[in-house]
């Protein structure tokens, strides 16, 4: 287990500095001058040249990536070329809201999937079963957006039990805090379980028809018993790997719903950053975001090895 | 469960309940929404208007400065004296007037000031207000002299833009992130992409600000707009982002709509280079091919005045050339004719991201395509914009709000994006700098809006309404634009 | 009884769905490019089946022609996610623990590792807004998911006796991927690709809401909802009918990829009976 988990740290560092590489050239090739951005359209060339001087945007590409690496390795990001704060603090600020955000609907999705899932199950065939199938068709249909969109207008708009949107911060309290992240949770959470309740099902379904499950059949457990004692564990390898894609999913695609709930999220900072051309700053978030998900996988990789032996026996 | 749901409700009841009474108990504090964050606190180094919104007479306060009318009225220069040959502008400062940091604002500061703008490395983005200044000369602490190379009739003008304000030599580094100017409110905190606050300045020089605290919401969508308007999150949203949802604002006793004008000419701005776009007659044809109404009305909802030129309909020099251009698809089809394109041509529009670029976009596409004239669209960002239409002028033609207020002197730039070059235009512009007698000035101004509407060198729609919304009980906002500033000093909480 | 079922109304909606998508290309009741601004904003009548919009223009020819631009992108996006991702899936399960398997899950998870509406941003911000780059972007994100789930359905039957008979039989790994491993995750692949072809779909409609998917004029579902988002308290319909498109064409889908599934497995079957 020490040599495989040292493997994988290996080329998860390789797996980094790939993923540095690409996301600052990659991102580099894009359109679009930030000085010019912020002096808008009344501005001489040679204010902006002045501006991308203080910037520090006149010195060499290879150059600057280096600084920004040999910055990343200290945890600094750099300036931000638009606010001139630097982007630490930013990420900071916005991570507070976005990791939250992404453990709460996560939390929410799982809580739904996995009884909806060992339920249908369980009921393979029978009345529940499809009740629940057809409720998760239902909700992968249903674009979040558009759900989010109905959250508004019926929970904000006409009941008014939740604010529309925009996150009141840590410091007014837990509770106050998390009440203004549940319409973007459930929005977020609600299609996302339903893919999972459905995988959920599915994966035991499969493990059902395999030989240890006949054994314990045999052995007289009834068909609940051996779902939970033994098949349960054996489907959690596609289970882990679809919470892990979600995850990274809610923590970056949440984009769309910090926008319809207008979150001071980090998927909104990319999409505002975006917009400015604030290079620095798209970089360095799309950097933590692949960083934190390389990281899950990893994580999700040693718990394959935990779960399942064979995994790791030929390392 | 259903106890929960009741629970919920009477705490919405009660919630609601609570909200006239707090409204009587003379509220101090607002909300006030903007669509756009400023990308930072500098005025005088950024053109995006968001910055002025913000902090404009709020924080930062120049000589001059544009009352809610768009006139030019005393600022930190409580008078001036104009020299007989027009060179000479000696500015009177008020007295006892202290920057946020405590320390005393005088003629020092404007003078560095206005240096910091004209200066070589200046990062002031309307460096041209500052061009025709050739000396500052500080007479004593509460008299400054500025000489100009040239009589400049919009001097006083120019010097009341946010890119103009007075700020301190001690305290500029910083500016950026935390701004301290003269202002009746002071700078507090900023929550990127979120919101800013700021607090009543209780050593303030002139009439203080009834608000105590302010905090200024950034809600980009429109959509969130909405939302946060009609859950009542906020107290104003100015510049309000969405026509089509201004009735049912209007319907609602808890909310009043106030709709005036701004100083955005919303033109199709036409690449006046690019063959065939470069002649005339098929300009004349685009022109003739638009139905402006049905523009105002699809993309507006029927707010916005239509224009024949690029000038604001409410300023009293304005001249109605809307007869120059009416929507005659026949003509504008002989026209093209004329011109050799009876089978029509293609071309490009590009359009920015604000709704009156894209929905407006989507019409005139329709328009144009009645009388042959096919369109690719392609939607941009504007940092895209900025790069492909305004710098790099790729593009044929493109919808966007000019929002600098009298800005009619862009025409007379050949290296402006829409690349006009008429001698006889950059001649009356010349003149029209050098005059200061109002006579002459609208004789000028008159002469000009003729040319540029005459050659058809944009396509020319409507000037955009400004509306807000606000709480009932909100009192002192500005009903018109006549810059982008969001001037809370005269607003208050009615009893 | 119910599987049929799920056959039937899936591929019913599926029909409907597909077959209003190739009407639209020889007739629509309307127009869509063609505005009639003094009729904008209809709610649903006889003569507009589904009102008309903030254009004026017919609501039900726009949904027709939208169709087609939803169900080109994602089958597009989800071919590309198949063609790649299986067999790389497959050949990092038959290499399990080398250098093939190392290197291709270690580029899936990087691309992975990627948040893919960002990347779509970004593609769009270098190439420019369009349907062809919307494909582009989903697709690419198809592809780890194909393959890691490949190889997580066929790590396990490698260790299977009918594996190891054909490999004592001489059979080389590429074959036995092919005739034994691929037969077997085929249910699983089946499943996903369902889901990761309604999540093209309903990608391509968060594409298209933020403004980077088709272009106008062309019509397509996620710009209709995003248009009409400023206009929903009012003219709800404007949300609710291409929202119902894109859940009709998603559920269609699932339904008739589900029953299917369970037509296809003769396990289950085999349990059944």
């Amino acid at each position: 287990m020490l040599r495989y988990t040292l493997k994988r740290a290996l080329s998860l560092g390789l797996s980094l500095i790939v993923a540095s590489l690409v996301i600052f050239f990659v991102i580099e090739v894009v359109p679009g001058d930030p000085a010019s951005f912020m002096l808008g359209l009344n501005a001489q060339p040679d204010t902006i040249a002045a501006l991308r001087a203080e910037l520090g945007l006149d010195v060499p590409k290879f150059e600057r990536y280096l600084t920004w690496v040999g910055g990343m390795l200290q945890g600094d990001f750099g300036l931000s070329y638009t606010y001139r704060t630097p982007v630490t603090e930013m990420i900071g600020d916005r991570i507070w809201v976005s990791l939250p955000l992404a453990l709460y609907a996560l939390t929410l999705s799982t809580l739904i999937a996995f009884p909806a899932g060992i339920y249908a199950a369980a009921r393979r065939g029978k009345a529940g079963d499809m009740a629940v199938m057809g409720a998760t068709q239902f909700g992968i249909a249903v674009p979040n957006f558009w759900f989010a969109m109905m959250l508004v207008l019926i929970f904000a708009i006409n009941l008014r039990w939740f604010s529309a949107g925009g996150f009141v911060g840590w410091d007014k309290g837990f509770g106050a805090a998390m009440h203004s992240l549940t319409l973007p949770a459930i929005a977020l959470a609600l299609p996302q379980s339903a893919i999972l309740a459905r995988v959920m099902r599915s994966a035991l379904l499969d493990v059902l028809g395999e030989d240890f499950m006949r054994t314990a059949r045999a052995k007289g457990l009834s068909r609940r018993q051996a779902l939970l004692r033994h098949g349960l564990r054996n489907a959690m390898i596609p289970v882990l790997t679809i919470i892990g894609m979600q995850f990274s999913f809610l923590l970056a695609g949440a984009i769309i719903i910090e926008q319809v709930f207008f979150l001071p999220g980090l998927g909104r900072l990319i999409f505002q950053s975006i917009s400015a051309r604030d290079l620095i700053v798209v970089e360095s978030v799309v950097m933590l975001l692949v960083f934190l998900v390389i990281l899950v996988t990893f994580l999700v990789d040693l718990a394959y090895a935990a779960i399942d032996p064979r995994l790791r026996a030929r390392t | 469960m259903m106890q929960n749901t009741s629970r919920l409700a009477l705490l919405a009841s009660t919630a609601l309940l609570a909200l006239p009474l707090q409204a009587q108990a003379e509220q101090s504090d607002i909300t006030v929404a903007l669509q756009l964050e400023p990308p930072h606190l500098d005025p005088t180094s950024a053109a995006a208007g968001a910055i002025d919104s913000v902090l404009y007479a709020n924080v930062f306060e120049g000589l001059t400065r544009f009352a809610s009318d768009g006139a030019v009225i005393p600022g930190l220069s409580k008078s001036w004296d104009i020299s007989e040959d027009g060179l000479t502008y000696t500015f009177m400062l008020n007295e006892g007037v202290t920057f946020h940091d405590g320390s005393t604002m005088d003629a020092e500061d404007v003078k560095f000031s206005l240096d910091r703008a004209r200066g070589e490395d200046s990062a002031n983005a309307q460096k041209a207000l500052f061009a025709g200044i050739t000396d500052v000369t500080v007479l004593d602490p509460l008299t400054v002299q500025v000489t100009l190379e040239a009589p400049n009739g919009s001097f006083l003008f120019n010097m009341a833009w946010g890119d103009a304000v007075i700020v301190a030599p001690e305290s500029v580094a910083n500016i950026k992130t935390a701004p301290i100017g003269t202002g009746a409110f002071k700078f507090e905190n900023w929550v990127q992409g979120d919101q800013i606050t700021l607090s009543r300045n209780e050593a303030y020089w002139g009439t203080p600000a009834a608000l105590t605290d302010v905090t200024f919401k950034f809600i980009s969508d429109p959509t969130a707009a909405f939302a946060a308007m009609m859950a009542e999150d906020i107290d104003a949203f100015v510049g309000f982002p969405t026509p089509e949802a201004l009735p049912q604002f209007e319907a609602d006793p808890r909310f009043q709509v106030i709709i005036g004008s701004s100083e955005g000419e919303t033109i199709l701005s036409t690449n006046n280079m690019m063959p065939p776009l470069d002649d005339r007659r098929v300009r004349k044809a685009i022109a003739h091919a638009i139905d402006r109404s049905a523009i105002i009305d699809g993309a507006m909802f029927g707010l916005g005045t239509p224009i024949g030129t690029h000038f604001a309909p409410h300023n009293p020099d304005y001249v109605d050339l809307t007869g120059l251009s009416q929507y005659d698809p026949e003509l504008s089809k002989k026209l093209l004719a004329e011109a050799g394109f009876a089978d029509g041509f293609t071309t490009t529009l590009k359009l920015p991201p604000p709704s009156y670029a894209r929905r407006g976009g989507e019409i005139i596409a329709a328009q144009l395509r009645a009388v042959g004239i096919e369109t690719e669209i392609s939607n941009l960002e504007w940092a895209q914009w900025l790069e492909q239409v305004f710098r790099g002028k790729d593009y044929g033609l493109t919808i966007v709000s000019h929002t600098e207020p009298f800005d009619i002197g862009i025409y007379a730039r050949p290296d402006y994006y829409f690349q006009y070059n008429n001698p006889q235009f950059q001649q009356i512009m010349d003149t029209l700098n050098r005059a200061t007698l109002p006579a002459e000035r609208k004789a000028l101004l008159k002469v000009a809006q003729t040319i540029i509407a005459e050659d058809y060198v944009n396509g020319y729609l409507f000037q955009l309404a400004f509306h807000t919304v606000a709480k009932a009980g909100v009192e002192g906002l500005w009903e018109n634009a006549p810059t982008q500033a969001t001037d809370l000093t005269a607003v208050r909480w009615s009893d | 009884m119910s599987l049929s079922r799920n056959i039937l109304i899936g591929g019913l909606l599926c029909l409907i769905v597909v077959s209003t998508a190739l009407l639209s290309f020889v007739w629509t009741p309307y127009d869509i490019t063609t505005m009639d601004i003094p009729n904008k904003l209809q709610t649903p009548s006889a003569t507009h089946w589904f009102g008309t919009d903030h254009f004026g223009r017919d609501i039900f020819s726009m949904i027709m022609v939208g169709a087609r631009t939803s169900l080109a992108v994602a089958l597009v996006a989800v071919g590309i996610g198949m063609g790649l991702g299986v067999p790389l899936g497959l050949w990092a399960a038959a290499r399990q623990g080398g250098w093939a398997d190392e290197l291709i899950m270690r580029g899936n998870d990087l691309i992975f590792a990627f948040p893919s509406l960002v990347i779509a941003i970004l593609i769009t911000a270098i190439l420019g807004p369009g349907a062809l780059n919307a494909i582009l972007a989903i697709g690419i994100f198809n592809v780890p998911v194909f393959a890691r789930l490949t190889r997580a359905g066929a790590l396990p039957l490698w260790q299977r006796d009918f594996i190891l008979a054909a490999r004592v039989a001489g059979k080389s790994r590429a074959l036995i991927s092919v005739e034994h491993i691929l037969p077997n995750v085929a249910n699983l692949l089946i499943v996903q690709g369902t889901i990761q072809f309604s999540l093209g779909i309903l990608a391509e409609a968060g594409l298209s809401y933020v403004g980077l998917g088709a272009q106008p004029p062309t019509p397509s579902w996620g710009r209709m909802l995003a248009d009409a988002q400023t206009m929903v308290s009012f003219a709800p319909h404007l949300a609710l009918i291409p929202g119902l498109a894109i859940i009709s064409a998603v559920l269609g889908l699932n339904l008739l990829g589900d029953g299917l599934r369970d037509w296809l497995d003769p396990k289950i079957r085999v349990v059944r009976t």
